[in-house]
């Protein structure tokens, strides 16, 4: 892990210049002799994966490479889909919280995308492919979130996961009550700052988009109707995104920890008619598996990480395998970028902690996300149809010794580890020539500086009668 | 030094020659300072931008317009006479980007409601907003031209380096106002103005700290999506219940809306920060989502979305003010090769927009002084813009990008009579600018080390350099 990591350091460089429409140019590509892992229907030893224009075309033991495809000798390497995060804030520009209001839901995470994030490339080299890009956990109702593939070098309108439903933050508990944070003195706390506040929060947010929503469907309606003159409503851009949620237009993500919390955002959205995709953190899910499972909600949590606060002081490593057993759908995912390099070792703590089985800590990174995020019919697994998003590791992805070596996306590959170390000392080159050359350029500008500082008294000219319309030209046209 | 001493004599010698101006043309009606409203530069290259140059032609400028420009022109006998010869006349230089004429920052008129780069630190004067109907930092009524201060020195230092004009914008918070196209001279401030609704500006830079909204850059470009929508909804809802007042409520007044919404229909430049190509691309799709007429300021990673930028046809004022190493930064620090080649390559952003089609114009915001803008405009040079692109993206296509382009730009007829005149190619930084013309106003532009004028006349206008009054140059204007 330490030398993944430190080799990951390394490639930061090179991820700058790494281009992937000039590494494979061909639409047709053979990956051979792999042991793959397909998460649906079990392990291939030395097998293929024929991929056409961008989607897996065959999968098997006996795929051969048509003509003039690119072949990729996986001979000895391990093959899995792409790991999915479903919580994850890389590829955000500016803050990813806006903190001001409780409901924040006007704020879109898709506005602010930004492409040239190193984040991407680290967790594309770690074995990402897909990521839930979320707003913070600062408000009651957060912003508007994106699924986006990791599309390193792409700019920021091809990073969005086509077709994945949009999504929008919620958060419970310690972090939209503002714990622990003290506005300066004659600065009003703001509301809520306390669970129950939190709740009122989210049901007055609810009612005012049910209100909305009512506005405008009387107001189609009587348009439709042939109504002349009809003033519009005004649009609102905060209440827009709860009412696509109220129109199962949009997943609501909701932050929290604490069970009983977990049961009253459920007792909310069932009030109102809405449902929640996923549960996030979750930590206290095991608490309540039953009640998650017969919601038919996701949960998506940490592997082994708690008491950094006092809601997450009754977290437990078994956490995923207590529900996983009981009928939820489980993820694991990061909520950071470095944490997110190494999702596949994260998933496997599962198998020492609960002992889930390979496949199923496998799919806690990859088809369980998949479903969470309503993707699973495109992504998650190595089945024929699917996007060809996969990750080719050096040994078993589940050991700690699994280092990627390929990361493929929609067919392409976006990283190839002997690229990026062959592309390094390049980098080193052209920085140190940048560096040279600015140095360089700075030394001429350092006499001419010097200059009017030796004469300042040039520049009072005491006495001077006001120059009027004429004046002083200071040297030099413009 | 040794110029000024040979130069002294001269001086004596005009001093003479003004005193004696002064007294004939008292009875006159003045501009600024008392010219007269006919000149005529002769013998003169003439660069009008919008054709080609003329090598040895003449300008003739009447009330503040330019009357006749060519090899063949009549000169109106009033005309006071300019002797051009060795001299080249250009179109008066148009600076895209400034608050010259407005308080600085931190000032009276620089405190929106709630925060503004300015309020930020201190306490908050007024109620922190808590979403976007509060409205923060949102001051679209402000119009440059009606705060233009003609006192602000940086009029007389932009003028004397040749800009005649320049987009004049007010700053702090989210919607900071309205800029203004304004020439550089005139008696009261209103004779300054040459569009005063030129321009909607727009930030991006969250407004609200962590205790008030918006605090983040999502959070505010939700808010001027919010602001743009109650504006179109405005104009609207406003013109349906005109039309019924019986049948509806009336729509309730709101200042914000109703001036946001009669920029947008006047199909005023909105005017969107967006430096490197992550924002100039963002700028973009947010151009084409809210469907207004949009320009970009900054611009500087331009050279990598150039193609880009010409597809939307968006036009870019883009800032001179090139990134640095900071000066501050430990000398040890690692530096980033993201930034080294940014530092590296802004410049050539100017060429590359030339190259790939997109209109810019150039803005001076955060140098100090024309000394500086000329020195980044050398680099942009270097990096390979041609110099009558350069020069065309300080006077005609910047008038295009601010919708004056029917009065200002270029020398030709009918066009404002702005001009700058030198004693060579305006870009190097050798040449001097002897004479510029602001609405047809004449100033005569000295040397730095100008000795001081006689008591009363400082305030007069010089039509004739030395040189020409010694060589006798000056005919019709001074003989009437």
């Amino acid at each position: 892990m330490k030398t993944s990591r430190f080799l990951l350091a390394l490639g930061l460089l090179a991820a700058l210049v790494s281009n992937p429409a000039r590494a494979q140019n061909s639409n047709v590509i053979l990956i051979q002799n792999a042991t793959i892992l397909t998460v649906t229907h079990g392990n291939i030893e030395r097998g293929s994966i024929l991929i056409r224009d961008g989607k897996i075309a065959d999968v098997g033991t006996d795929v051969k490479a048509p003509e003039g495809a690119t072949v990729i000798d996986a001979t000895g390497q391990f093959v899995m889909p792409g790991i999915i995060d479903c919580h994850s804030h890389i590829a955000v520009d500016g803050s990813v919280n806006e903190g001001g209001p409780s409901v924040s839901s006007m704020a879109r995470i898709p506005d602010v995308l930004n492409p040239d994030d190193i984040d991407i490339y680290r967790d594309l080299a770690g074995g990402v492919t897909t990521a839930n890009i979320l707003h913070g956990s600062a408000n009651s109702i957060g912003g508007q979130t994106v699924v986006i593939k990791l599309r390193w070098g792409k700019p920021a309108a091809d990073l969005p996961f086509q077709g994945a439903m949009p999504g929008i933050k919620f958060a419970l508990g310690e972090n939209p009550k503002r714990s622990g944070f003290t506005p300066p003195p004659g600065v009003p706390q703001r509301y809520p700052v306390t669970r129950l506040g939190v709740e009122e929060t989210i049901r007055q947010a609810f009612t005012e988009a049910r209100e909305y929503k009512k506005e405008w469907d009387d107001y189609d309606r009587r348009k439709a109707a042939g109504e002349p003159n009809l003033i519009p409503p005004r649009r609102n851009v905060t209440l827009d995104p709860l009412v696509e949620v109220l129109e199962g237009k949009r997943y609501v993500h909701a932050h929290c920890y604490r069970a009983d919390e977990i049961l009253m955002l459920l007792r909310v959205a069932k009030e109102f008619g809405f449902k929640v995709r996923t549960f996030q953190h979750v930590l206290e899910g095991y608490k309540i598996a039953d009640e998650l499972a017969a919601a038919g909600v996701g949960a998506s949590t940490f592997s082994d990480w708690w008491a950094y606060k006092m809601e997450a002081y009754d977290a437990i490593p078994y956490n995923a395998t207590l529900m996983t057993e009981r009928g939820v759908v489980v993820s694991i995912n990061s909520d950071d970028a470095e944490e997110a390099t190494h999702l596949n070792q994260e998933a496997a703590k599962s198998m020492k902690y609960g002992g889930l089985s390979s496949n199923d800590a496998l799919k806690l990174v990859t088809l369980n996300p998949a479903i969470q995020l309503g993707i699973d019919n495109r992504v998650g697994s190595i089945d024929v149809g699917k996007d060809a998003d996969l990750a080719i590791y050096n040994h078993d992805p589940l050991s700690v010794y699994a280092v990627v070596q390929k990361m493929l996306i929609d067919g392409q590959v976006y990283f190839d580890r002997q690229r990026d170390i062959a592309l390094r000392p390049a980098l080193e080159k052209e920085k140190q020539e940048l560096l040279d050359k600015e140095k360089k350029a700075a030394e001429p500008e350092k006499k001419s500086e010097e200059k009017p500082a030796a004469k300042p008294e040039r520049k009072k000219k005491p006495g001077k009668p006001d120059a009027g319309e004429t004046g002083t030209a200071e040297g030099g046209a413009l | 030094m040794g110029l000024m001493l040979n130069r002294a004599p001269f001086f004596v010698f005009l001093s003479v020659i003004v005193a004696a101006a002064c007294v004939m043309w008292s009875g006159r009606a003045r501009g600024e300072g008392g010219e007269p409203p006919y000149f005529a530069i002769t013998n003169a290259r003439i660069i009008p931008v919008s054709g080609p140059p003329i090598e040895s032609g003449t300008v003739v400028v009447a009330k503040g317009l330019i009357q006749a420009v060519g090899t063949n022109v009549a000169i109106p006998p009033e005309a006071w006479v300019v002797d051009g010869k060795g001299l080249t006349v250009y179109p008066g230089l148009i600076d895209a980007g400034t608050n010259i004429g407005l308080q600085q920052e931190g000032g009276e008129a620089q405190a929106p409601a709630a925060g503004g780069r300015g309020a930020r630190r201190a306490a908050p004067a007024g109620p922190i907003a808590r979403g976007p109907e509060d409205r923060p930092a949102t001051t679209p009524w402000r119009v440059a031209a009606d705060e233009f201060k003609p006192d602000d020195k940086r009029i007389e230092s932009w003028r004397n380096a040749g800009f005649t004009t320049v987009l004049s914008a007010p700053e702090g918070g989210i919607f900071p106002g309205q800029g203004s196209v304004v020439d550089l001279a005139g008696e009261r401030a209103g004779d300054f103005v040459v569009k005063p609704a030129a321009t909607l500006q727009v930030s991006f830079r969250p407004a609200g700290g962590f205790f008030g909204f918006p605090d983040s850059l999502m959070g505010t470009i939700a808010y001027v999506r919010q602001v743009l929508d109650d504006a179109s909804w405005y104009a609207q809802s406003e013109s349906i219940y005109l039309a019924n007042p019986a049948k509806n409520q009336r729509i309730p007044y709101d200042r914000a809306e109703r001036v946001v919404s009669e920029a947008l229909a006047n199909k005023e430049i909105v005017v969107l920060p967006a430096n490197n190509s992550v924002q100039i691309l963002r700028a973009l799709r947010l151009a084409d989502e809210w469907k207004i007429s949009a320009a970009l300021f900054g611009g500087q990673q331009g050279y990598a979305v150039a193609d880009a930028v010409a597809a939307k046809r968006m036009p870019v004022i883009v800032s001179l003010k090139w990134p640095e190493r900071p000066k501050d930064v430990d000398p040890e620090a690692e530096q980033s090769l993201r930034d080294l080649r940014f530092r590296d390559r802004a410049p050539g952003t100017p060429a590359a927009f030339a190259k790939a089609g997109v209109k810019f114009a150039f803005s001076s915001d955060g140098l100090s002084g024309p000394k500086d803008i000329l020195k980044n405009v050398k680099k942009a040079l270097d990096a390979g813009l041609a110099p009558d692109a350069a020069l065309r993206a300080f006077t005609k296509d910047a008038a295009e990008i601010l919708g004056v382009s029917e009065q200002l730009g270029a020398v030709e007829p009918g066009k404002i009579a702005n001009l700058v005149v030198t004693d060579g190619d305006i870009f190097n930084e050798k040449t001097k600018v002897k004479d510029v013309f602001v609405d047809g106003r004449f100033f005569e532009i000295h040397p730095e080390a100008a000795p001081e004028k006689p008591p009363h006349g400082g305030g007069e206008p010089k039509p004739m350099r030395a040189d020409e009054a010694q060589a006798g140059a000056l005919s019709s204007g001074v003989s009437r």
